[in-house]
Parts: C-alpha cells; sequence; structure tokens
C-alpha cells in the first residue's frame, strides 16, 4: 500500500509518457505510404474495437443496450452531429430500461 | 495545405466531446467514490490523467493496495493506443505548433481530441488545437467532480443509460466515414471481427484487454493499409 500520490504520480506520469513523446520526437511529415496508410486507419479501427462489443455491456441490459446501439448507428449513417447520436442512444435506453421496470 | 489555426472553431468542436465526457467522468467519479477515494482524490486524478479507459482500470489496483509496478503496467498497456494517435497527430500539425506547444497539446491527446483532429481538413494549427483540448479537459474534470460529489443521489436507471453515450459519440465518428469510403467500412468490419474473436474465444479471451485492443486496432489497420493504401487525393487524414 502506497499513499495516494505515489500512485497518482506513477499513474500520470506513464500516460503522459505514452502520449507526449511520439508527438515531441516525430516532428517531420513522414513520407512512406503503407505508414501514412496505416495511420489514416488506426483512428477509425481503435474506436472500433472498443466500441463492439463493450456497448452491448455498457448499460443495465444486453437489449436496452442494443437499442442504444441501433439509434446511434441509424442515425450516424444520417450523419446526424456527436451530441444527438450520443444524447438520443442514452434517450433509447433509458426508455427501454424504464419499460423493464413496469 | 491550408492550416485550420482558430481558437474558436477549435472550442465548438470541442464542445460535443465535454458533453460526452460530462456523462462518462460522471459514471467515474461514482465508480471512483464506491471504490473509497475521496472527491479530491477522484477530481485530481481526471485533471493529471485524462483517459476513460486507465482511470477506470487504476482504481481498482489502487483501492486494493496493488504494486506501482502493476499500476505502471497497467497504465502503459491500456493507453499504449495514444503513442498511436500521437504518431498520427505529429503528421496533423500544422507549422504554427511549437516544440513547447507539442508538449501541452499531447497531455490532452485522448481518443475523441484525436478523432476531431484527424478529421479536419488539412493541417491544424496551436490555437485550434488549444481551442479543442479546453472544453474537453474541463468537461472530464467537472464531470469526475459531480459525479463523485452527487452521483449517490441520482437514479440508478438514469446512470445506467448514460453509461451508452460514449459509445455513440464513436459510431458516430466512424460510421460517416465508413459509409463514404468502402475501404475504411471494410476496415471498421475486420476491426468488430477481431474484438469479438479476442472478446469471446476461450485462452485468446484471458489476455488483457488494453493489450487485445491495440493488437486488433493495428491488425485492422495495418490489412487495410496494405490493401487500399490511401493516396493523396483521398487523404483525409
Amino acid at each position: 500500500m502506497h499513499s495516494f500520490f505515489l500512485y497518482l504520480a506513477v499513474m500520470a506520469g506513464v500516460t503522459y509518457l505514452v502520449r507526449m513523446l511520439p508527438l515531441v520526437l516525430l516532428r517531420r511529415k513522414l513520407k512512406n505510404r503503407f505508414l501514412l496508410s496505416f495511420l489514416y486507419y488506426i483512428p477509425y479501427a481503435v474506436l472500433t474495437v472498443m466500441t463492439i462489443p463493450a456497448i452491448f455491456y455498457a448499460v443495465g441490459s444486453w437489449y436496452a443496450a442494443a437499442a442504444g446501439f441501433v439509434v446511434a448507428v441509424l442515425l450516424s449513417l444520417r450523419e446526424r452531429s456527436l451530441v444527438v447520436v450520443a444524447a438520443c442512444s442514452c434517450l433509447a435506453v433509458f426508455a427501454v430500461e424504464l419499460l423493464q421496470k413496469l | 495545405m491550408r492550416e485550420q489555426n482558430s481558437f474558436a472553431k477549435g472550442v465548438r468542436d470541442g464542445l460535443p466531446i465535454c458533453f460526452g465526457y460530462l456523462s462518462v467522468a460522471f459514471a467515474f467519479g461514482i465508480f471512483a467514490l464506491s471504490h473509497g477515494l475521496t472527491v479530491v482524490e477522484s477530481v485530481l486524478m481526471s485533471m493529471t490523467n485524462v483517459t476513460s479507459a486507465g482511470q477506470l482500470a487504476a482504481v481498482p489496483i489502487i483501492a486494493t493496495g496493488g504494486t506501482l509496478i502493476e499500476l505502471a503496467v497497467s497504465q502503459l498497456v491500456i493507453n499504449l493506443r495514444y503513442a498511436l494517435m500521437s504518431v498520427s497527430l505529429s503528421q496533423k500539425l500544422g507549422p504554427s505548433v511549437r516544440l513547447i506547444d507539442r508538449f501541452l497539446i499531447s497531455f490532452v491527446n485522448t481518443d475523441e481530441v484525436f478523432a476531431v483532429a484527424s478529421s479536419q481538413n488539412g493541417a491544424v494549427g496551436r490555437k485550434y488545437m488549444y481551442g479543442l483540448i479546453l472544453m474537453p479537459f474541463l468537461g472530464w474534470s467537472a464531470g469526475t467532480l459531480i459525479g463523485a460529489a452527487a452521483g449517490e443521489f441520482l437514479p440508478e436507471i438514469v446512470i445506467s443509460a448514460l453509461g451508452i453515450a460514449i459509445y455513440g459519440m464513436f459510431i458516430a465518428i466512424v460510421l460517416p466515414k465508413a459509409k463514404g469510403h468502402r475501404p475504411t467500412a471494410a476496415c471498421v468490419g475486420i476491426a468488430i471481427v477481431l474484438s469479438c474473436v479476442f472478446t469471446y474465444v476461450p485462452v485468446l479471451k484471458e489476455i488483457p484487454r488494453g493489450f487485445t485492443v491495440i493488437l486488433c486496432a493495428v491488425v485492422a489497420a495495418a490489412v487495410m493499409a496494405i490493401l487500399a493504401p490511401v493516396g493523396e487525393e483521398e487523404d483525409h487524414a
């Protein structure tokens, strides 16, 4: 058991170094086409992996989550803004969870 | 290449991220408090780390008096994806970004900040980036404070529904791009299959999640970078 501040310093330090070093050290433009393509795809890949299947376990029940998921997918395909998609997704989950309680 | 360098535009683009973070940070505040952290400790953790997954993993380790090594390794593995994002972001920063700016901007290079910066056409400047990270940082800190301080009084059903907000945002970032660009859609498809394999298949599912997130994403992005390299003309990244 260490003091909270020692824990805090370690986790903040590691997290910052991971973020900071590449941004500070890599200051030239990359030319390699594979690397550029890889970097283009990586954010979409990371966000997808973090969302599926975790989204189905994010709320009380999987079917409430599924309702939120479907709403988010439909609104995203219609290119609604992030806030609208997130808010409507929450409302869908809330509605399903409310129905379950009745 | 024109540089996007309006502070106001950055703040505007950061607002939706801020709202998204409020709910997640709120949930984190409740989570941290329920594990025995104080309100001040919870908020300090959010202000110094600004990472949802890393903090969620750290709280139980700290609460159970885990070792510093365990804590450091968990943060390294879970947050290693930021290194990839920082590499990518380093290619996106325009000439107005000085070395000192890179030290500061990288502190709040979160998934969402990175995604929004990446989605800009052309390079991004220092003023735009400071505007972009301001509101998410405040939202993340304030959300934690509100969650830790008042979360206990909200009904369970409201807290539960808010848990899906961040994923809704992720979907709203990925799908419009996948809809208009087939290789991106293929990349998303590969990522989904791999992610499910490493979540459900016996043995494979035992590998720590922080590690498999990186593995799945790297494989999906590398496969598509080989099969469908992004040319100059469609290089939106």
